[in-house]
């Protein structure tokens, strides 16, 4: 459905050819965080708190240090003090102070010669605690008499009188809400709370740090951005960030969850400690799981009025999310945003409060915040459509955002694609199949707002006009084959001819991660300008070469042209032969842009998915999905559809059975992907979509990321299919099968 | 660890009677060593089961059965024809534990022997009336699959004793049985609720039946109760809905992170009466309709 | 603690180390005969990263000892493409069917072994054959189209050749 068959000006752009990793990953050669080794490398292992709340009473290694082949053992103590803010969050996370916050939290890290002698070392590490009271849920952290599980949270946002849990406040709206229900039909009001989930990448956090003791050091790692693991390592560890060098490895998934540090500096840490000699740290699934950054957990509370006809006269939120142990992680300044971005309503109410909780550092999840929010509204809308018996896409068509609206947080939307997903999703076969027994359809629109972000992007012009791109933001899911066509169609040469690197700290200016949907748009937008400086620079070569001004010199099809009517006769100059001369013409040409980049262009989607429930057991199967989304222009359309059904998947798992689940003792009951389950291959349905292209012009070639928003549709989606197979509505993620059977008996009184 | 590998069952005896440390049996390992990557057991010796003659083999018994050996993987069961033409329910039990790659190393004996009341081939194993072999220090001794649980994570077995062979009785005229699990997802997951029904008819009327649920109480229940709903019947909706009756009674389940206790009973029931109606029809037997 | 000495065949070539008890297969592969192709995902037998076959059978390496692959066959990632790719790791990458591509070996390797049997699956099939095998991109998708393509083409291949 994208532009394989449409005729546009473009030759490569909207085209698939093969990415230009992907015979490394086919074969086993592509290295991960885990596959560098070097020459006397030690191996690492964390010792973690089994408890979720615990003061660290007494640390005692002796017996570890003991073991023939144990190099070094690092604490708290080893960590510098003084630190403050976020860096101390950081350092706190990376290593447990007086107290361990939540299950899984690092107390120590020890370095041996092997893995299996490291992991032995660990056990003989003696830690004792005293117990503390402990809250994990998000409700239970805000009731009066929860523990305070750290003073002094709460920043300036958070009004007098609420709990010590709370770190942070936020409201804004507009219009009159009060009169805005006052003018509706109907007005219904109802609470909804999303789980915990994690974003499941398969590759465990990974890396192998050396430092020296004159605190120089070198990382291999991976991540979605090696500037931030910099940036957090050299703060953690009171180390300048230019005596760090950190390279990317390939990266095993990331999907928001790779763009901080976990345990990082504490490879670096034990190698300082060990004499410098290299350290690799691998986690475990169950460290993964236990001690990276799952999304925030929810309880939502929503008020929507309607009129029969189905216009939304008001809409009112009231989020509470709980972000693990440290305030900041909560995405409450997404969540309300995304609330009601694809509506233009009159009156809207948004309020949230950030709770800290007795569990690990939360960190981006695709759309933070955004899946949460569109569970709690979309659910509603759906809840109203159905009660006023209108057609749920009718109704978003009718309230939808359109080019010009005013968003809901405030900033008025340029070019936008929604009304363009719901009518497609309107008018696709999906929508109209007959529904059998026990079976149901959801519709949920989504939105992401996209990133821009700061970007540093490098081209070099090779002696054989090639080009070689340097680019700083990891590539995930086919980031290198989009920038490498999009240059390559700036240029006029070949995809082939251009290779895109991600290059580690050293070799470019700071680059945000591989976050906020923004590699492709950012890095690719800062890559168009690399390359149109290269240009400038080639035609100022030829310019040169034929004694003609360079304005009167054009690029087209990979070489310079004589242009207008002074230019006189030339035969085009190609960029090979520019190349091959670049020595004797000027030195190397190249060209480079760095930029915090804007003109992000809001994402948009609508998804449409039927289920069928047993309605003896609750369970739901898929029957078919269908996400429907605006990429402004698909570059290599192929990974653009791969974003949206990774994203429907992640959220389908969400929806239906992902979930954090926490013991009365505070510990986390289901750290395996045996119990963390994650759909599998024979869960799912082909998952059918639909590119929508209203081109950015905000970008050179109308990229709008298309990382995100996919998984936001999928949560409300759902679990409306499974109201309209069962007549009840899940208002609780996940819809697991003895919460539908529940309801399902229920419903039926 | 030391890592044994003897070459009979005496010789596998007398080294775990002789152990003074933790001690783990090793036959398809897909339990034991993920519960060592976990750290939760750090054996001290470790007992390779796989060097002794015969643990691969699956061969017939003189009255018709079916002796299996303990380190026949899962996919081997589910590709032996005489297997799966006499006892397809314990067949299908045991190639639910896992994935593909799980079934090319995870064994019967391994499944009854970790002791898991979730387990899925142990269901089908009772409810077919299967024995096995103990071997120990002093010899060997036949019991049911019943008596081998004891508990989560526990068996019945003495020091030194290892389950050397799982034997199936010959399956006879007009049987069929089946296995039928919950889960959540359709694969990988543990059993949320187990039910397995083992029957015979004469004519259309059931003579003889077992049924056995697992993860509803510490260990798989065998329910006479559920076996005499059933019996005497032609399994009409009434003798389903007091099959139902009888498994939902007889499940003890508790809630934990895998479902509620109202559920699994609940889903006891159900399973039951579902498992029941495929044992039926496959000990009826393809219609003649069908075989044309 | 005494090491083991393991012989066994990698790919095809013979190979000999000394195994600590515990370590496991997929440790040995990585750590001891760099082949790094093979992956851990979960090592609990949970997501299939670790998939190979031995003696033809496709297992978890992460579920077996190093030392039980003493006189064993062994099949990896990096012995999948012989002279050229292998039809399936060229699909894979013409599919787009994966995307950041650490499930794949695993998936590849498994999938080799489902068409070894069954060269003409249906996409219930593969999507069960592959349950054990997580991937956290794609969705499956285009795993299962690839997969199904190649199979197609290998079948064509052997009509061919027959």
């Amino acid at each position: 459905m994208a532009r394989d068959d449409v005729k546009t000006g473009y030759k490569l752009i909207g085209t698939r050819p093969n990415r230009p990793d992907g015979l490394d990953k086919v074969t086993g050669r592509a290295r991960y965080g885990a596959d560098f080794s070097l020459p006397g490398m030690l191996h690492a292992a964390v010792v973690r708190s089994p408890h979720a709340h615990a003061r660290i009473v007494k640390i005692d290694a002796s017996k570890a240090l003991a073991l023939d082949g144990v190099k070094a053992v690092v604490t708290r103590a080893d960590l510098p003090t003084g630190l403050t803010g976020e860096d101390l969050n950081l350092q706190d996370n990376t290593l447990a102070g007086d107290r361990a916050l939540y299950d899984g939290h690092a107390v120590a890290a020890v370095a041996a010669t092997s893995a299996l002698l490291a992991q032995d070392a660990a056990r003989l590490i003696e830690v004792t605690y005293e117990v503390l009271p402990h809250v994990t849920d998000v409700d239970a952290a805000m009731a009066p008499g929860a523990p305070v599980i750290r003073e002094g949270v709460a920043d300036y946002s958070v009004p007098e009188g609420m709990h010590g849990n709370v770190a942070r406040y936020m409201e804004f709206g507009h219009g009159d809400v009060e009169a805005g229900f006052a003018a509706a039909d109907i007005v219904r009001e109802h609470t909804y709370k999303t789980e915990a989930t994690h974003q499941g990448y398969i590759e465990p956090h990974a890396c192998v740090g050396q430092m020296g003791e004159d605190g120089r050091g070198e990382m291999w790692v991976c991540t979605q951005g090696h500037w931030y693991i910099r940036r957090m390592s050299a703060a953690v560890l009171g180390i300048d960030a230019a005596n760090l060098r950190v390279t990317p490895s390939e990266i095993g998934g990331g999907f928001g969850g790779k763009t901080t540090i976990f345990m990082e500096p504490l490879s670096l840490a034990l190698s300082r400690k060990a004499g410098g000699r290299p350290v690799k740290l691998v986690m475990s699934r169950s460290e993964v799981l236990r001690a990276t950054g799952p999304t925030a957990s929810a309880s939502m509370d929503v008020k929507l009025g309607m009129k029969k006809d189905g216009t939304i006269t008001a809409g009112q939120v009231y989020f509470r999310m709980q972000g693990g142990a440290f305030p900041g992680m909560s995405p409450i300044g997404e969540a309300l945003p995304c609330a009601f971005a694809c509506y233009d309503i009159a009156a809207l109410k948004h309020e949230a409060v950030e709770v800290i909780a007795n569990r690990p550092k939360a960190a981006a999840y695709r759309a933070p915040g955004s899946p949460m929010a569109a569970f709690a509204v979309e659910s509603l809308v759906d809840e109203m459509c159905r009660e006023l018996k209108l057609d749920p896409i009718e109704v978003r068509l009718k309230n939808g955002a359109t080019n010009g609206s005013k968003s809901s947080y405030g900033p008025v939307y340029n070019v936008i694609g929604l009304k363009e997903t719901l009518e497609a999703a309107k008018d696709h076969p999906n929508y109209a199949i007959p529904l059998g027994p026990n079976q149901g359809r959801g519709v949920a629109s989504g939105f992401w707002f996209n990133h821009g972000g700061e970007t540093s992007v490098s081209l070099a012009v090779g002696e054989d006009g090639t080009a070689t791109v340097m680019i700083g933001t990891p590539d995930i899911g086919g980031s290198r084959a989009s920038i490498g066509l999009m240059v390559a169609e700036t240029l006029g040469i070949p995809y082939e001819d251009v290779r895109v690197n991600v290059v580690e700290t050293g070799a470019l200016g700071v680059n945000e991660p591989t976050h906020g949907s923004r590699a492709t748009f950012a890095s690719g937008k800062a890559a168009v300008e690399a390359a149109r400086q290269a240009i400038a620079e080639m035609c100022r070569r030829a310019a040169a070469d034929w004694g003609i001004d360079a304005e009167a010199v054009e690029w087209k099809d990979g070489a310079a042209h004589p242009a207008g009517p002074n230019a006189g006769k030339h035969p085009p100059m190609t960029i090979g032969e520019i190349g091959s001369k670049m020595g004797s013409t000027g030195g190397p040409i190249s060209g480079h842009h760095e930029v915090t980049a804007e003109g992000v262009g809001a994402s948009f989607g609508t998804h449409v998915v039927d289920v069928e429930v047993d309605p003896e057991t609750g369970r739901t199967t898929v029957l078919r999905y269908l996400v429907v989304q605006d990429a402004g222009t698909a570059i290599h359309p192929a990974y653009v559809e791969g974003q949206y059904q990774g994203g429907a998947a992640q959220g389908i798992g969400w929806a239906l059975n992902e979930e954090y689940v926490y013991g009365a003792d505070g510990r986390l009951q289901n750290p395996v992907f045996l119990d963390y389950r994650i759909p599998v291959a024979s869960d799912l349905p082909m998952i059918d979509t639909v590119i929508i292209e209203v081109p950015n012009p905000g970008h050179p070639y109308g990229v709008r990321g298309v990382g995100e928003t996919g998984i936001t549709p999928p949560l409300p989606a759902v679990a409306s299919a499974i109201a309209g197979a069962t007549g009840a509505r899940i208002r609780s993620l996940p819809c697991s099968p003895p919460k539908v059977l529940a309801a399902i008996k229920a419903a039926k009184g | 660890m030391r890592y044994h590998t003897p070459t009979s069952f005496a010789d596998a005896a007398a080294i775990a009677a002789g152990a003074t440390g933790t001690l783990r049996f090793l036959a398809g390992g897909t339990d034991v060593l993920v519960q060592m990557r976990a750290g939760m057991v750090q054996p001290d010796d470790l007992i390779d089961l796989k060097h002794i003659p015969g643990v691969d083999q699956v061969v017939q018994t003189p009255d018709g059965g079916w002796k299996i050996g303990i380190a026949v993987p899962g996919i081997v069961l589910g590709g032996h024809e005489g297997l799966v033409r006499d006892w397809p329910g314990v067949v299908e039990g045991m190639s639910l534990v896992g994935s593909t790659q799980v079934q090319g190393r995870a064994t019967l004996a391994g499944n009854l022997c970790n002791g898991s009341p979730a387990a899925d081939s142990v269901p089908g194993l009772i409810a077919a009336g299967a024995m096995v072999t103990v071997t120990g220090p002093k010899g060997s001794r036949d019991i049911p699959v019943e008596a081998v649980p004891a508990g989560p994570g526990k068996t019945t077995l003495a020091k030194g004793e290892v389950v050397s062979s799982i034997t199936l009785p010959p399956r006879g005229k007009n049987g069929g049985d089946c296995y039928l699990r919950f889960i959540p997802r359709t694969e990988m997951d543990i059993a949320v609720v187990g039910c397995a029904v083992s029957l015979r008819l004469d004519g259309d009327k059931i003579v003889e039946a077992r049924v056995a649920l697992g993860a509803v109480a510490p260990t798989v229940i065998l329910s006479e109760a559920a076996a005499q709903a059933i019996i005497g019947t032609t399994l009409d909706d009434a003798a389903t809905a007091a099959l139902a009756k009888a498994a939902e009674g007889a499940a003890k389940p508790i809630s934990d992170k895998r479902g509620t206790k109202e559920f699994r009973i609940d889903v006891a029931g159900v399973l039951a009466r579902r498992a029941a109606q495929i044992a039926y029809d496959r000990a009826k037997g393809p219609s003649k309709g069908s075989q044309a | 603690m005494s090491k083991i000495h393991v012989t066994t065949t990698v790919n095809g070539d013979p190979v000999e180390f000394l195994a600590d008890p515990r370590e496991t297969l997929l440790d040995a592969l990585r750590n001891q005969l760099d082949l790094t192709g093979t992956k851990e995902g979960c090592g609990t037998g949970d997501c299939g990263a670790c998939s190979v076959t031995v003696d033809g059978t496709l297992v978890c390496s992460c579920l077996m000892l190093a030392a039980e692959a003493n006189g064993k066959r062994v099949e990896t990632i990096e012995g999948m493409a012989k002279e050229e790719l292998h039809p399936l790791q060229r699909k894979f990458i013409e599919h787009a069917a994966l995307q950041c591509g650490y499930c794949t070996p695993g998936i590849l390797v498994a999938a080799k072994a489902l068409l070894e049997r069954n060269p003409d699956p249906t996409d219930t099939e593969v999507r069960y054959w592959l349950a054990g095998n997580l991937c956290r991109c794609t969705g499956y998708d285009k795993i299962i189209r690839a997969v199904q393509d190649a199979a197609a083409e290998m079948r064509q291949d052997h009509r061919g050749a027959a």
